[in-house]
């Protein structure tokens, strides 16, 4: 009887650990649905932003990105247009630099600034100084866009991908994730497409 | 065929700058009039279905597949660990493949001179597909899209790392899959 058990619990961990072994490893951050921290970061123009101070705001188009990645870069008039079309209607564009400075100069605040003044870029762009917003949110590249709905439980994640299906090409798209997503939310309607993949730059740590 | 239709591509796509575009144009000319040879030697260049074979080889070769760009750091930075696996690995039936997510437009600049310049050894393919959000998740489910990204693998067992290597960790996971 006591082998029996013994085999029993052996066979268990044998199990329990293969199913360890078998689960990939999946990035902690958001996931749809979750209830998004706000934050309080340094804007180019110096100013700390929080997404709290948008007291009009229905939601947010919470976007990393950086100076130095060819697909942020590719996105920029993209994430600009975004901003000129949605801050109106109650989703501003928030953008956020996640890389580390020190590993990547060509994304410092000064060189941020520039990029800011330079594009006319017309919403906040956030220096994530102590790299600790991205891994709470579970960004891993640039571009990556997280779409927030505020609601009496807080920011609800609804949407976790990429801006469209066409990075070289904006004249070609024929999908676009966020407009779609946001034109759902200010519908009251559900987001189609909740997450979507795109090839983006690694966050430099 | 289809190394003609991305060069078409490229060509389309690189047609906003004026300067480029005689370029291109003269690049296309060239590898129309002498033959797929011309192209083969400098690039393949494959849309995802055209890509997915070099995922599926059941040949009991170990397939270490690298997916980089030259605009990307710490991709550069670890090739020549891969360099050196597929050196030290020869013999044990090991291949290396680079693939390259450069834009389409940068192949004549930067891809294929870099390739040229780093005499880089092992094999190295261009995937230009801009429908990502369907080819990314075929290649893993659980990749986000940020590379570097590697897939090891043998007929059906394989392995996926959205990560950078050093060379003790990729012979690590390598050996995995000698025993």
């Amino acid at each position: 009887m006591k082998t029996i058990k013994i085999l029993a619990s052996l066979t268990l961990v044998v199990v329990m650990s293969a199913f360890t072994i078998n689960k990939v490893v999946v990035a902690d951050g958001y996931k749809i649905g979750d209830v998004a921290a706000d934050f309080k970061l340094m804007n180019v123009d110096g100013k700390m932003v929080s997404l709290s101070d948008y007291k009009d705001a229905k939601g947010y188009i919470v976007t990393f990105t950086c100076n130095t990645c060819p697909y942020a870069v590719g996105y920029e008039d993209r994430i600009i247009a975004l901003n000129n079309k949605y801050a109106s209607l109650g989703y501003p564009v928030i953008a956020i630099m996640p890389n580390n400075t020190d590993v990547q100069p060509g994304d410092s605040m000064d060189k941020m600034k520039e990029r800011a003044k330079s594009k006319g870029f017309t919403f906040p762009y956030l220096l994530d100084k102590d790299q600790t917003v991205y891994p709470k949110y579970g960004a891993t590249k640039t571009p990556h866009v997280f779409i927030l709905q505020k609601t009496s439980q807080g920011n609800v994640v609804k949407y976790i991908g990429a801006i469209d299906d066409n990075y070289q090409d904006a004249s070609k798209v024929k999908t676009k994730y966020v407009e779609n997503a946001v034109d759902a939310l200010l519908k009251g309607q559900e987001v189609p497409e909740k997450e979507t993949k795109a090839i983006g730059c690694t966050i430099k740590v | 065929m289809r190394i003609l239709k991305c060069l078409l591509l490229l060509l389309i796509v690189s047609s906003c700058n004026n300067k480029k575009e005689s370029e291109s144009s003269q690049t296309a000319k060239q590898v129309e009039e002498t033959a797929p040879e011309i192209a083969a030697t400098d690039l393949e260049v494959y849309d995802f279905n055209g890509f997915q074979k070099f995922l599926q080889k059941k040949d009991d070769k170990i397939y270490v597949v690298n997916f980089w760009a030259t605009w990307c750091a710490p991709c550069v930075k670890e090739m020549p660990y891969f360099e050196k696996l597929s050196q030290e690995y020869k013999d044990k039936d090991v291949e290396v493949l680079f693939v390259s997510l450069d834009f389409p437009h940068l192949y004549e600049s930067k891809l294929i001179p870099f390739v040229k310049d780093k005499n880089i050894q092992s094999k190295v393919v261009a995937l230009n597909d801009v429908d990502m959000n369907t080819w990314i998740p075929k290649v893993d489910e659980n990749w986000s899209g940020s590379i570097p990204a590697t897939i090891i693998y043998k007929n059906d067992v394989s392995k996926f790392y959205e990560k950078s290597f050093t060379y003790e960790a990729l012979e690590n996971e390598l050996k995995q899959f000698l025993q």
